[in-house]
């Protein structure tokens, strides 16, 4: 009863602070911009319009949703210890658990909805703009489902943070390198290591090991049609088809209950 | 069943030992003052009563059980010193929060807000609030699920005189329903009529636990008797009665309880020039600078 209990405050606090309608904001606009701007090359390439626009709406929602789900999540137990409210909380009868998984939820709730008004947002253009025919909704709702994971995974990063330093300057200042890094850096980083590896083992063996680690890329490439779209997909893209679905899918899986975990082991050793 | 019971209480960060080897005991009903200056232990020792913070070594009961156990945090009401909440919140909607969690229904917690002056405050955000009505919200969810043990922190402080009143009256109400309440304070004044027991911490230690008449009983301090008269007889009247002339008009003499009767009789038998007697017994700041000093010098 309690997470709910806690839940249900936390969606009052992100509707006051403006995070609910600034997170839909964001994915909707966003959205809708990639996908008019997408429906142009559809007639040359003679493939799903809806596709197209899915994998624009992936390429974005790399970077956004980890932004969004850190953005929410930074200032879940800092802000508190800061505030001195975090003290006050811990002597009510519920576990910190429960008041880690009741945050959660009202944060991948918030995620969610802006998720789902964005690809919605996505899917009625994309069929006023070309008519109901030869739509194929299961990568919808594959890209649906996994940004669910990518949000969960970069909010559980961002409590572990606010759980280990305890001021939400430091906190926010550390997830913005995170974000950087897993977003940007990580990918500019591999791509250098194989460039200067030349094909060696590093290529085969270690490569496709260490891009679907990173959520954000794992992400991505789970969203990549294969073969017929394989022109609108990165390189980095084309060259990760090693490691498999079954790889990816277990990143984006493990990752939020590892990072949840990790969070929770933080925020147990505080002693308000 | 003893509300709370404190065995041998020891705190230890690092090398610095905050609370030494502290007993003490609640029962149901008791109002216990917790007096000392800012570092005596206070704080630290109300935070491992809620298991904020593991005891070092001794023993916690609260209700016969652990102290930060669900069942003893669900019989405690908490309000902490300098009491924060989030200020995109009203007050209401705080308060009903914290029902929840202590499953109370939020009818109660509207209740609250009336019996702590906030009803008509209630809808507004918490950041608008003054002090003292955030420390009435504090005070609100301590009450709330009906605690058996209320722990209070310098629940007085950024209170006017009025508020303060009416908060002891909380605390009086809070009593009489079968609540141990535990408080902790350096306002004393205001504790004397208000508490059943103090209990005086200095240094981690607790250095007299007792009623205020048995604590000004084992401290023996002198009343303070003062005695205004006539201008032209003030020297005269000091010298006979072998007082201290303390202004144009007034004599300030020193006795101990025993001598107290035979003192008043002495001023009596001077008559007329008397104008006005002044008897002060020890003050509970006389009390605590008595026991903080002679742990001092031991």
């Amino acid at each position: 009863m309690s997470v709910f209990t806690i839940a249900r405050l936390e969606l009052l606090i992100a509707r006051r602070n403006m995070w609910v309608a600034t997170a839909i904001i964001l994915m909707g606009l966003f959205t809708v911009v990639l996908t008019l701007a997408g429906g142009a090359p559809t007639g040359t390439l003679g493939i799903d319009p809806l596709t197209v626009a899915l994998t624009s709406i992936t390429t974005l929602s790399v970077y956004l949703i980890p932004l969004i789900g850190l953005l929410l999540s930074f200032d879940a137990i800092a802000g508190e210890a800061e505030r001195g409210t975090l003290a006050l909380n811990l002597t009510y009868p519920m576990s910190r658990g429960e008041i880690l998984i009741g945050k959660f939820l009202a944060h991948l709730g918030v995620l969610g909805v802006a998720i789902a008004v964005g690809l919605g947002l996505a899917v009625v253009l994309t069929i006023w703009q070309h008519g109901m025919t030869d739509l194929s909704f299961l990568p919808l709702l594959k890209l649906f489902g996994t940004s669910i994971a990518l949000g969960a995974a970069f909010l559980g990063i961002g409590y572990l943070v606010s759980s280990l330093v305890r001021q939400t300057g430091v906190a926010s200042g550390i997830v913005i390198i995170i974000w950087l890094v897993c977003v940007v850096l990580y990918d500019l980083g591999l791509l250098g290591a194989l460039v200067a590896d030349d094909g060696g083992a590093f290529t085969k063996d270690v490569f496709p090991w260490l891009l679907v680690a990173n959520p954000a890329d794992a992400f991505r490439l789970i969203n990549t049609p294969e073969v017929s779209v394989s022109e609108l997909a990165s390189g980095i893209g084309a060259a990760g088809g090693v490691s498999g679905a079954a790889g990816q899918s277990a990143s984006l899986l493990l990752w939020p209950v590892v990072a949840l975990f990790l969070a929770w082991a933080a925020f147990r050793r505080i002693e308000p | 069943m003893t509300t709370l019971l404190i065995e041998n209480l020891c705190k230890q960060y690092g090398k610095l030992q905050t609370v030494k080897g502290v007993n003490l005991k609640l029962d149901a009903g008791e109002r216990v003052a917790l007096l000392g200056h800012n570092g005596a232990g206070k704080t630290t020792l109300m935070r491992m009563v809620l298991g904020l913070t593991p005891a070092t070594s001794g023993k916690i009961a609260v209700l016969g059980t652990a102290a930060g156990s669900r069942h003893a945090r669900n019989a405690i009401g908490f309000l902490p010193e300098s009491v924060a909440f989030h200020g995109a919140l009203s007050g209401r909607e705080q308060l009903h929060h914290f029902a929840r969690l202590k499953s109370e229904t939020t009818k109660r917690a509207d209740d609250l807000l009336e019996r702590v002056g906030l009803s008509e405050a209630a809808d507004r955000k918490i950041r608008t609030y003054s002090k003292g009505m955030r420390q009435r919200i504090g005070l609100a969810q301590a009450l709330l699920g009906r605690p058996k043990l209320a722990l209070l922190d310098e629940p007085t402080s950024g209170l006017d005189p009025i508020s303060r009143h009416e908060f002891y009256d909380i605390v009086e109400d809070l009593a009489n329903s079968g609540t141990a309440v535990l408080l902790s304070s350096h306002a004393l004044t205001e504790l004397e009529t208000r508490t059943d027991r103090i209990a005086i911490m200095s240094e981690g230690r607790l250095l007299a636990n007792n009623s205020l008449s048995a604590l000004r009983q084992t401290a023996h301090l002198p009343i303070h008797v003062h005695v205004t008269t006539s201008e032209a007889d003030a020297d005269r009247i000091a010298a006979e009665l072998g007082g201290e002339r303390v202004n144009g008009r007034s004599i300030t003499l020193i006795c101990q309880q025993d001598g107290k009767i035979a003192m008043l009789g002495q001023i009596t038998s001077l008559g007329a020039v008397i104008k006005d007697v002044d008897v002060t017994p020890a003050s509970l700041e006389d009390l605590y600078r008595h026991y903080s000093i002679a742990e001092e010098g031991a």
